[in-house]
């Protein structure tokens, strides 16, 4: 198994209250692998979700390193004409090979906590070129791209969707960007993947409006937008917990057989470390910002090595905890 | 105290707040700076700008100091637009209180009012009143108020709808406050804040509503106004364009004054909001 | 569609006792002008007691308050407005000649004001903080503190007097005998500075609306979504920022309706182009109350009408307008 993602002794740090959301956090992700990240909240896991991702607000302070290691020719490979603009790595994040980072990088001014500045989107693009100049090509590493070599899922899907755009065009746009198709190459690439996330009336759904849709059905539909370009990593941020119980069980169904089809990385991020058990291979726990556990998950379930994480098992008080626990691995 | 040193942190703050204050200080400075009567021949008529000291910016038509009738004008605009602004933000407070309070009928016909005025063009409806009542500085004061309360009135009743399910209201009640006190000593003054917030535009559209008032003639004749200057210089618009000009810059030095200023407050206290 | 339709028909019938409050209360407020209609045509025409009492007579100003205003109502219901003191004629005739002006200048400054201005907004909000949004946005503020009246004044001497590319006022050249393209376009020339005048204070408005929109929208999680899908910057800003941030202003085009009703009075004046406004002010000048009155509800109908368009078209562009509760 090799690495996909080597993280050493990332911190970040958020401007305006000036705590430390991640302190010196390392993991490897193997290729193939997946991954949960636990941790409640406060834990950092959401921010290393992003920070893995390249969303970091701006006025983020980031320090350490994360080293990607993608096949340079893997995964479809837009034409230079609808490559976006916005990168993931701003540069500070940068690969191996565009030369040792900083130790400490600035990644801009301002701002509050979930504003996304565009400002800052237009340094980036001129960083990433930058950092492409530099980059020798015969080394097989290349820049993840959001939404090409990156899915994410966010926690709410009634508010990670544009209330006023059809979701059957939410999903066609990413068709475009990244695949280089027309709209209606799209349209009938969106229907395709309305189908593998079992939304099979796909002429309605193409035209439905987010707020006629269920909770379910809308996260469904994001994660259709999220595997639209083929990603080699998908990141789910704490998918399933703005839904029922029972469509918390589908959806982490439909990831679990969606990443097995594509050959997907996982990291699923969760505050459910049982949910979070039938899914994963290795589990990782965050508190406070550190890592304190990383390890196997029948490891981590049958003996866990801190404290921390044996509180979290015995907190757990759900009646599907032991069947879970049990199952773990039975529901692939 | 600090919030005032937060208002000041923005330049545009500063600005406003500047422009205020001289705006402020002309209006009080005009009968001590030009006392006798600003309509009263000072020396031949249209004299250019800059050219006799004793008259800075020259004379009018009828041979009028204009600097004398900049400055008086200023008590005319910020006279009205203060008065017409603080009738406007009261009556629509307490009508918008009485209607989001009281509910029911009284509401739906408070509310139809409310609509009739503000499908009315105010600017027509003050053409009306000032002709009907006849020009003088109450009249248009009232004339402006009567169209701009309606804003108020339907933020004060949102404020209102949403503060009477409160729980110091049930109390209130429940130790037999009259629902009339109830709804002025408690609620009210709990719904001010955003309509206050109201203030500076109303004061805005009221100074310029007067201006254009006085410029069709229904402003009151016996006060130099901004807008009456103007009107005057339409008829040498072609020799003397300054006449009409230098009002108009007066007007758009004010209003702007009073914007930058209220965004000052607003960033103010936006600011407090996201630091707590 | 049906749930427009019902929008509509809801609003109809609200709209409907509107009007019924504005024509009692202008009835009423007019009432109450010391002197009436014959006294202004005694004053311009002349005549002695016994032809005021004829007069009065025959206008039916002897009756009651309440009779006369019974008849006004009646006689409304036949689309009778009455007569007009200063022109001799009926009141329906005089303002029908002129609101077709009155609406074309109001809907061409319309355009101009909603489309560049939610251009310019888009333009400053699709980056916030930057120079230009700064700029645009000082700028904005500073026209908007703008009386129409003066910017009209203004753009004459820039314009008609120095310059000499637009003429002073009118509508068009009179007696010019000038039919079909060319008198359009002679319209057309006519126009530019009364539109631009009207046009540019609202332009203001709707730039900063548009800006403020734009960065409400920036905040919304599915921009961060969308970035995250890896969506180009130029499709985030057009298809998704910007049109959740312009739908608000659909419904701020209702309001500026009377907004803008009321500034036409002013620029019709200015540039003495014989609209609705214009008219406004004669009326005034001739102390006509009946035609005043007539004005008022023309104007009062005329707001409704539009915003009940206007509503109409937000509950078409608008997906969630209407919309029952998501099913399970």
């Amino acid at each position: 198994m090799t690495s996909m993602l080597s993280i050493r002794d990332l911190s970040v740090r958020y401007r305006r209250d000036g705590v430390a959301a991640l302190k010196g956090v390392s993991l490897d992700v193997e290729t193939g692998e997946r991954l949960a990240i636990i941790g409640e909240s406060g834990s950092g896991k959401s921010t290393l979700a992003l920070a893995i991702a390249g969303l970091l607000p701006r006025g983020a302070r980031v320090d350490g390193r994360i080293d990607w290691f993608l096949p340079a020719s893997a995964g479809a490979k837009a034409p230079l004409s609808v490559l976006p603009d916005i990168s993931p790595s701003r540069g500070e994040i940068g690969s191996s090979v565009a030369g040792a980072l900083p130790a400490t990088a600035q990644v801009g001014e301002g701002g509050d906590h979930s504003v996304i500045s565009p400002l800052e989107r237009e340094m980036s693009d001129r960083t990433e070129r930058e950092a492409k100049d530099r980059q020798p090509s015969a080394l097989a590493t290349s820049h993840p791209l959001l939404g090409r070599d990156i899915g994410f899922v966010f926690q709410d899907p009634s508010s990670s969707l544009d209330p006023v755009m059809p979701v059957g065009t939410q999903i066609a746009e990413v068709a475009r960007t990244h695949l280089g198709l027309n709209w209606q190459d799209a349209y009938a690439k969106t229907k395709t993947l309305l189908e593998r996330v079992r939304l099979p009336n796909t002429e309605a759904t193409l035209r439905a409006y987010p707020h006629q849709l269920s909770g379910g059905q809308k996260q469904r539909v994001a994660i259709a937008a999220a595997i639209t370009a083929g990603p080699r990593l998908l990141i789910a941020d704490e998918a399933t917990s703005a839904l029922d119980t029972i469509v918390q069980a589908e959806i982490v169904s439909l990831i679990r057989k969606l990443v097995a089809e594509d050959g997907m990385t996982l990291l699923f991020i969760s505050h459910d470390i049982a949910l979070a058990a039938t899914l994963a291979d290795r589990i990782a726990v965050l508190r406070h910002g550190e890592l304190v556990e990383l390890g196997g998950t029948d490891q981590v379930l049958d003996a866990p090595r801190h404290a921390y994480t044996r509180a979290l098992l015995d907190a757990h008080l759900g009646l599907d905890a032991k069947p879970l626990l049990g199952r773990r691995g039975a529901l692939a | 105290m600090s919030r005032l040193c937060r208002f000041f942190h923005t330049p545009e703050a500063i600005a406003g707040a500047l422009i205020l204050a001289l705006l402020v200080m002309m209006a009080l400075a005009a009968p001590l700076l030009f006392p006798g009567d600003p309509q009263a021949i000072a020396g031949p008529a249209l004299l250019p700008p800059f050219q006799d000291w004793s008259l800075p910016l020259g004379t009018d038509r009828l041979g009028r100091d204009v600097l004398a009738e900049l400055f008086h004008g200023a008590r005319t605009s910020l006279a009205v637009g203060l008065a017409a602004a603080a009738a406007g933000l009261l009556i629509g407070a307490v009508v918008g209180t009485l209607a989001g309070f009281a509910g029911g009928l009284i509401d739906e016909v408070l509310m139809r009012i409310t609509d009739a005025f503000q499908t009315v063009p105010s600017f027509l409806l003050a053409l009306a009143f000032v002709s009907i009542v006849g020009p003088s500085l109450g009249v248009v004061v009232a004339a402006i108020a009567l169209g701009a309360w309606t804003g108020p009135a339907r933020v004060a009743r949102a404020e209102v709808l949403s503060i009477r399910e409160r729980d110091y209201v049930a109390g209130a009640r429940v130790i037999g406050m009259h629902p009339l006190e109830i709804a002025f000593r408690e609620v009210l003054p709990n719904a001010l804040p955003p309509v206050l917030a109201l203030a500076s535009v109303i004061v805005a559209a009221a100074i310029l509503t007067e201006a254009a008032l006085s410029f069709l003639g229904l402003g009151d004749p016996n006060r130099v106004t901004w807008g009456g200057m103007i009107a005057e210089g339409r008829t040498v618009l072609r020799t003397a364009p300054f006449l009409s000009i230098v009002p108009g810059i007066a007007l758009v030095l004010t209003v702007l004054g009073v914007y930058l200023a209220s965004e000052g407050v607003v960033e103010s206290t936006a600011v407090r909001r996201s630091l707590s | 569609m049906t749930r427009a339709l019902a929008l509509l028909r809801r609003r109809l019938v609200g709209s409907v006792f509107v009007l019924l409050i504005v024509v009692i209360g202008s009835f009423f407020l007019l009432e109450a002008a010391p002197g009436d209609a014959v006294d202004a045509y005694i004053v311009s025409t002349g005549g002695d007691a016994g032809m005021i009492e004829l007069l009065r007579h025959r206008w039916g100003l002897d009756q009651s308050e309440l009779t006369r205003l019974a008849n006004y109502l009646w006689a409304l219901l036949h689309l009778d407005l009455g007569q007009s003191v200063t022109f001799s004629r009926p009141i329906r005739d005089v303002i029908l000649e002129r609101l077709p002006t009155t609406l074309l200048l109001m809907g061409s400054a319309t355009a101009l004001s909603f489309g560049l201005g939610s251009a310019l907004g888009i333009y400053a909000g699709a980056r916030p903080g930057s120079f230009r949004d700064r700029f645009l946005s000082i700028g904005s503020l500073a026209l908007y503190a703008v009386p129409g009246f003066w910017l009209g004044l203004v753009l004459i001497v820039i314009f008609a007097v120095d310059l000499r590319w637009l003429p002073i006022g009118g509508i068009e050249a009179i007696a010019s005998g000038k039919t079909g393209l060319t008198r359009a376009a002679d319209i057309a020339t006519h126009l530019v500075l009364p539109v631009s005048a009207l046009g540019f204070i609202y332009l203001a408005l709707y730039l900063r609306m548009t800006r403020a929109g734009m960065a409400e929208a920036w905040r919304q999680d599915f921009v961060l979504a969308a970035r995250a899908r890896g969506l180009p910057r130029r499709r985030i800003v057009l298809a998704h920022v910007a049109r959740n941030a312009l739908l608000p202003l659909v419904t701020m085009l209702g309001l500026q309706s009377a907004q803008m009703l009321g500034g036409s009075v002013v620029i019709e004046s200015v540039f003495a182009v014989p609209g609705l406004g214009r008219l406004a002010q004669e009326a005034v000048a001739g102390r006509d109350t009946p035609l005043l009155l007539g004005i008022i509800l023309v104007s009062a109908v005329l707001v409704v009408v539009i915003n009940l368009l206007v509503d109409l078209a937000y509950a078409i562009l608008d997906p969630r307008v209407g919309a029952s509760e998501a099913n399970a």
